[in-house]
């Protein structure tokens, strides 16, 4: 069994993705951030619980909706919103956005803007781990939107042909962008395909951080001790649009309220409050609020980076031209 | 330097036996590139040596295994990817663009992506056109990749050894038709060819024919004819067409004041018109004449032996466009 990590330090970062969330809206708004932002509000549970089901060590990738799983592993809120705000001191130096989050030392391996086409890099990374014997798992993070391209089914042919330490997680929130997935999957259970790549999968509908430790960490355990990967689909739901510019018509407001009314984030603090009182709670929001305003204040007053940053980060030896 | 005579499939081989066995973290996958011995016997004797461990045959599914290498080279390993051809390349450009060429720049330099891609590349003898392109022309164009097209196998053996250490995607394009051409190859397993420098593959003083792959042949083959007829034709191999090296073009022009560009694919932008572009900025005063590009013909490749005759780059129009601009009619 996977050991689960104190609720605390589960609500806490759930909280912080929360609320670095909303105030990067906000800068959003405030014409501070630019391009696409797709904002994780809903889904905090799915990053948080399976980064403590995994090692510091282990590779994690995931979609352009990649804010929640940065700060899950660990990146500042500082190095995440100076990178939104496109600042030299964001975490790939205002090179990457929103959508392409990396932090190598924390072994966060990026968002991907095109969709499913990092699914086979995860392969990847979980390939280079077996061959190293490095006991280390790969966990991919990606839409039920991903489900109908060739590379999902590429990745997971590979994965259960060559018994690759991963685990596929898909976060079926219902709407590929503003198509609900009844329009685009004629089989609604993604997990039904683990069974023509022969491989376990896991099916359940995200409420309970706690639960998402457990039922993701059995298949990282299974990954690391038997090399076996697994599809988990994890039954979620983003309260806001699909990105900024999404007004979601395609959505009534009673099935988002219906939705805000099982938030895992609600439920987690409930429990919190519950286990160690409303000011262990209190005491964590208000860092959390010292947390996020000193991240927008600094990435305010970072600098732009300047034109000497784009050719050493083309290529890593002399630039190719 | 002591040399072994050998084919350019041969010399490819040797360079990655010598490399895998010098680095643990280099690897071989792709389609037939185990049991089958390669589909082109580049790989021949490279399971037995290595195991399936380090020479993997993959399911087709060109996107995947290209993606899977680009992960793995993202932290630190060295793979080599063989397509079966670069037209089968088209089903992972994907990977290959967004993926293998935006990662460093994406990370702000946090991670590297040192792999290598090879395949035959351009035309063999009438696949038709879907097995006929010149994919050069489309990867080129990407920065973030480096392409290579060495013409001998001296160079495709130096070439591919400083690829496999290169610490950014390197695309190797490879003929068909030359894997069977023999040629001295270095006995010295240090012997490397560094990137973005050309080679003169002969002297001459009346017109450079600037070339690369394949090509460089019909130049060579163009060139003795035309010293039959008094043309000094020098003929530049630039073995490397990202990085490119612009100071031997300069060089050339600067000599001989007339220039024939030849390349397979299409002539609509590409490898050749870049020369083109490089060789009026950088050597305008130096020119007497336009400089002219001897291309596919502008239609996908018919199977038709003579009709892909006449599309692919041939020594008589080579001869013509030297005629055009040496204005001997």
């Amino acid at each position: 069994m996977t050991n689960v990590p104190e609720l605390a330090a589960l609500y806490r970062k759930m909280q912080l993705i929360r609320r670095v969330e909303e105030e990067a809206a906000r800068a959003y708004a405030q014409g501070k951030i630019g391009g696409f932002l797709h904002l994780y509000i809903g889904q905090e549970a799915i990053a948080v619980g399976a980064d403590a089901a995994l090692r510091p060590t282990d590779y994690a990738l995931t979609t352009y909706r990649d804010h929640g799983l940065a700060l899950a592993r660990g990146m500042s809120a500082r190095a995440l919103m100076a990178e939104l705000f496109g600042k030299a001191t964001g975490a790939c130096q205002g090179l990457g956005g929103s959508m392409h989050v990396f932090d190598a030392e924390r072994r966060m391996l990026g968002g991907y803007g095109i969709v499913g086409g990092h699914l086979p890099l995860a392969t990847g990374t979980a390939f280079a781990s077996k061959y190293r014997g490095d006991g280390g798992v790969t966990i991919c993070f990606f839409g039920e939107g991903s489900v109908p391209i060739g590379e999902f089914h590429e990745a997971m042919t590979l994965a259960s042909l060559w018994k690759l330490p991963i685990v596929f997680v898909c976060e079926n929130n219902g709407y590929a962008m503003g198509t609900p997935i009844d329009r685009v999957l004629p089989v609604h259970e993604v997990t039904s395909h683990a069974v023509s790549y022969g491989i376990p999968s896991d099916r359940f509908v995200v409420e309970c951080v706690r639960e998402v430790v457990t039922r993701i960490g059995a298949a990282v355990e299974r990954a690391r001790t038997e090399s076996t990967p697994t599809l988990v689909e994890c039954l979620t739901y983003r309260f806001r649009g699909h990105s900024m510019s999404d007004p979601g018509k395609y959505r009534t407001s009673e099935e988002v309220e219906a939705h805000k009314r099982r938030d895992p984030l609600v439920r987690a603090r409930a429990e919190l409050v519950a286990e160690r009182g409303e000011a262990a709670a209190a005491a964590i929001d208000a860092e959390i609020e010292a947390e996020v305003a000193d991240a927008v204040a600094f990435s305010d007053t970072s600098p732009e980076p300047t034109a000497d940053v784009l050719e050493p980060t083309t290529y890593a030896g002399p630039f190719a031209r | 330097m002591q040399m072994t005579t050998m084919r350019l499939r041969e010399a490819l081989r040797a360079a990655m036996v010598e490399e895998m066995e010098r680095d643990p973290e280099v690897f071989l996958l792709g389609e037939e590139v185990g049991h089958y011995q390669g589909a082109y016997k580049v790989t021949e004797g490279m399971l037995a040596r290595f195991g399936a461990r380090r020479v993997i045959d993959t399911p087709i599914a060109e996107s995947g295994f290209a993606g899977l290498a680009i992960g793995a080279a993202m932290v630190g390993m060295r793979p080599i990817v063989e397509f079966m051809t670069w037209n089968f390349s088209a089903v992972a450009f994907d990977q290959i663009i967004n993926n293998a060429a935006k990662l460093r720049q994406m990370s702000g330099g946090q991670l590297k992506v040192p792999i290598v891609f090879r395949a035959p590349n351009g035309s063999a003898r009438q696949v038709g056109s879907q097995h006929s392109h010149a994919m050069e022309h489309f990867y080129a164009h990407v920065p973030g990749l480096k392409c290579i097209a060495p013409a001998t196998p001296a160079d495709a053996y130096g070439m591919l050894k400083t690829a496999i250490r290169d610490d950014d995607p390197v695309l190797l394009f490879e003929s068909e038709t030359l894997y069977s051409l023999s040629g001295d190859v270095p006995d010295d397993p240090s012997f490397t060819v560094p990137f973005g420098v050309a080679r003169v593959a002969r002297e001459g003083k009346d017109v450079s024919l600037i070339s690369y792959s394949r090509a460089v042949h019909t130049c060579l083959e163009a060139a003795e004819q035309l010293a039959k007829a008094g043309v000094d034709a020098e003929v530049i191999d630039l073995r490397s067409l990202r990085p490119l090296d612009e100071a031997a073009l300069v060089a050339a022009v600067s000599k001989t004041h007339r220039a024939v560009v030849v390349h397979e694919g299409w002539p609509y932008g590409g490898v050749g018109a870049e020369l083109v572009d490089r060789v009026q900025r950088l050597a305008f005063d130096q020119l007497d004449a336009p400089v002219l590009r001897v291309c596919f013909l502008d239609v996908p490749m018919p199977y038709n032996a003579a009709l892909e005759r006449l599309v692919i780059p041939q020594v008589d129009r080579v001869i013509e466009a030297v005629k055009s601009v040496t204005y001997a009619r």
